[in-house]
């Protein structure tokens, strides 16, 4: 079959709209998680998502992993938002919970018995196993998280990238930051059962971070990270197709190239702007 | 007329620790108060006060006739230096517009170039309109600074409240804005409340001086507090204050607080 007949497949269109979903989701978070310097804690919350959704997976069966993997993200995500700023604290707290959640979702997956494809998803992801009904689930989800965000982009903006000020201007900081983490977690959770925990960075930072080099505009940074998220999230998925792979290395080498673009063209615009101020003052 | 910020009998504790108490203090529109007192005396804390967010342990706080509110547009404030990652993203003009509306909630489409224009002002009075679209990490301390000015009036506040904002910047920086902040105040009216370990920058433009000692203080013109008597009382210790032409340097103080150097 060719890539064309494969799309008009209706579970590849079901992971197209899903992916679509996620990495609209993903893109408009990411500024902020790099922003509040939260990488890690994303990876923490993914790991921790993995192990719920094996707990779930042992003991309710495969229907119940979306909500396993939900409420491992959420509640580990609601732990680090409460976390202080204090990097070299924060840092040792998720690394704790990181590698006891990887360890809780091995034991649970040696444990499990079933078909193995259903345990390796959730590492790499399984995003050709997604079904109507998930992507019912995935857009309502998707719509929520969108609808909160639009409504707190701008104070949680300042209170992301200029938080003694936020603060200083009655920004509820603390409960915007732990609001956030809720968004954060779902959005996770949704990652985690589609591009795997492991892979769920390449959404979350890679395009923020890309953004980040070639654009100081916060708003510019959002849409581009949503346009490369959405580049790297279709892209991985027709590739893989064609390859007969899983898409995760799809997606991630195709939001890797966008980064090592995004970082040649930032190198060069630095240089520009620093010969340009030589030149103003000498 | 109501004054822009009326203190009575002030208290403020942190930590179990009573910083000053019995403070008075009233400041009309368009004064400027240099608060001057060295490291934990309570300077920042005061502002902390003024902004809402530490209520006083005792005693009662106006801000333009009513309790401080956090988030009130009539006051700006301008912080401690703090460092921006070079890789936040953040402009300029996106630092300024946060100080305008960066504390409301909701969809921001309404008013979008009254925004514009507002904050296009606010970078004209602090001379910063080439700062507009650079990244704000990229820029000197000093140019921070200045933005960080324009953010703290882009709200066209009635009071100012400035902690060390002359902190970083060279002689010629610091003259400019100590003009535009003098020019604020008798334009607009706007009261000043300047935390400095350095007076003599402002002096020309100082009304009064609420000077802070270990819970003790003293309030009056330059005139009267900087005086080797007053401030050998709050320091308890010798303190000998020398005027040098157009400045007033304070000797015997230097281990807690240093006055050379600096001036315009």
């Amino acid at each position: 079959m060719s890539t064309l007949d494969l799309l008009s497949l209706d579970f590849v269109r079901n992971a197209l709209v899903a992916g679509v979903v996620l990495a609209l989701l993903a893109g408009l978070l990411g500024p902020i998680v790099v922003g509040r310097g939260m990488a890690f804690s994303v990876h923490g919350t993914a790991e921790l998502a993995f192990a719920g959704g094996a707990g779930a997976l042992l003991v309710f069966g495969t229907d119940a992993i979306g909500w396993g993997a939900l409420v491992g993200a959420v509640l580990v995500a609601l732990l680090f938002g409460a976390l202080g700023r204090a990097q070299r604290e924060r840092d040792s707290v998720i690394g704790v919970l990181l590698s006891f959640g990887l360890g809780l979702g091995v034991l649970f997956q040696s444990l499990y018995t079933g078909r193995s494809a259903n345990k390796f998803g959730l590492l790499v992801g399984q995003i050709v196993g997604v079904d109507v009904g998930d992507v019912l689930t995935l857009s309502a989800v998707g719509v929520v998280v969108l609808i909160v965000f639009a409504v707190v982009r701008r104070p949680l903006l300042f209170a992301s990238l200029d938080p003694d000020m936020a603060a200083a201007r009655g920004v509820p900081v603390r409960v915007l930051s732990i609001l956030f983490a809720v968004l954060l977690g779902v959005t996770v959770a949704l990652g985690v059962q589609i591009v795997g925990a492991l892979l769920v960075l390449c959404l979350l930072i890679t395009p923020a971070a890309a953004a980040a080099q070639v654009t100081a505009s916060p708003t510019l940074a959002s849409v581009l990270a949503v346009v490369f998220a959405e580049v790297a999230v279709i892209g991985g998925i027709v590739a893989s197709l064609d390859a007969g792979l899983p898409i995760s290395p799809f997606v991630a080498s195709i939001a890797f190239v966008i980064y090592l673009v995004c970082r040649a063209l930032g190198a060069l615009r630095t240089r520009r702007r620093a010969t340009r101020t030589a030149l103003a003052t000498g | 007329m109501t004054p822009s910020i009326r203190l009575s009998g002030a208290e403020v504790r942190r930590g179990g620790r009573t910083l000053w108490t019995g403070l008075d203090l009233d400041v009309a529109p368009g004064e400027f108060v240099a608060v001057l007192g060295p490291n934990g005396s309570g300077k920042t804390t005061l502002l902390t006060v003024l902004l809402g967010l530490l209520p006083l342990a005792a005693g009662t706080c106006e801000v333009s006739g009513s309790p401080p509110r956090r988030g009130s547009a009539d006051v700006g404030y301008v912080p401690q230096q703090t460092s921006v990652d070079p890789l936040t993203p953040l402009r300029g003009r996106d630092l300024v517009g946060l100080g305008l509306d960066g504390h409301r909630f909701g969809l921001p489409f309404r008013g979008r170039a009254e925004r514009t224009r507002r904050v296009h002002e606010a970078l004209l009075q602090v001379d910063a309109l080439e700062l507009a679209d650079a990244p704000v990490g990229a820029l000197s301390g000093g140019e921070q600074q200045r933005l960080r000015i324009a953010q703290a009036l882009v709200g066209d506040p009635g009071l100012l409240l400035a902690d060390e904002p002359l902190h970083s910047l060279d002689l010629a920086r610091q003259r400019t804005v100590v003009e535009l902040l003098e020019r604020r105040r008798r334009d607009h009216g706007t009261a000043i409340v300047f935390v400095t370990h350095e007076l003599n920058p402002v002096l020309p433009v100082t009304d009064r001086v609420l000077y802070l000692v270990d819970g003790q203080f003293r309030i009056g013109t330059p005139d009267e507090v900087m005086t080797s008597e007053t401030l050998s009382e709050l320091y308890r210790t010798d303190v000998d204050v020398v005027r040098v032409r157009d400045r007033i340097v304070v000797v015997g103080a230097e281990d807690r607080l240093v006055h050379t150097g600096g001036g315009p």
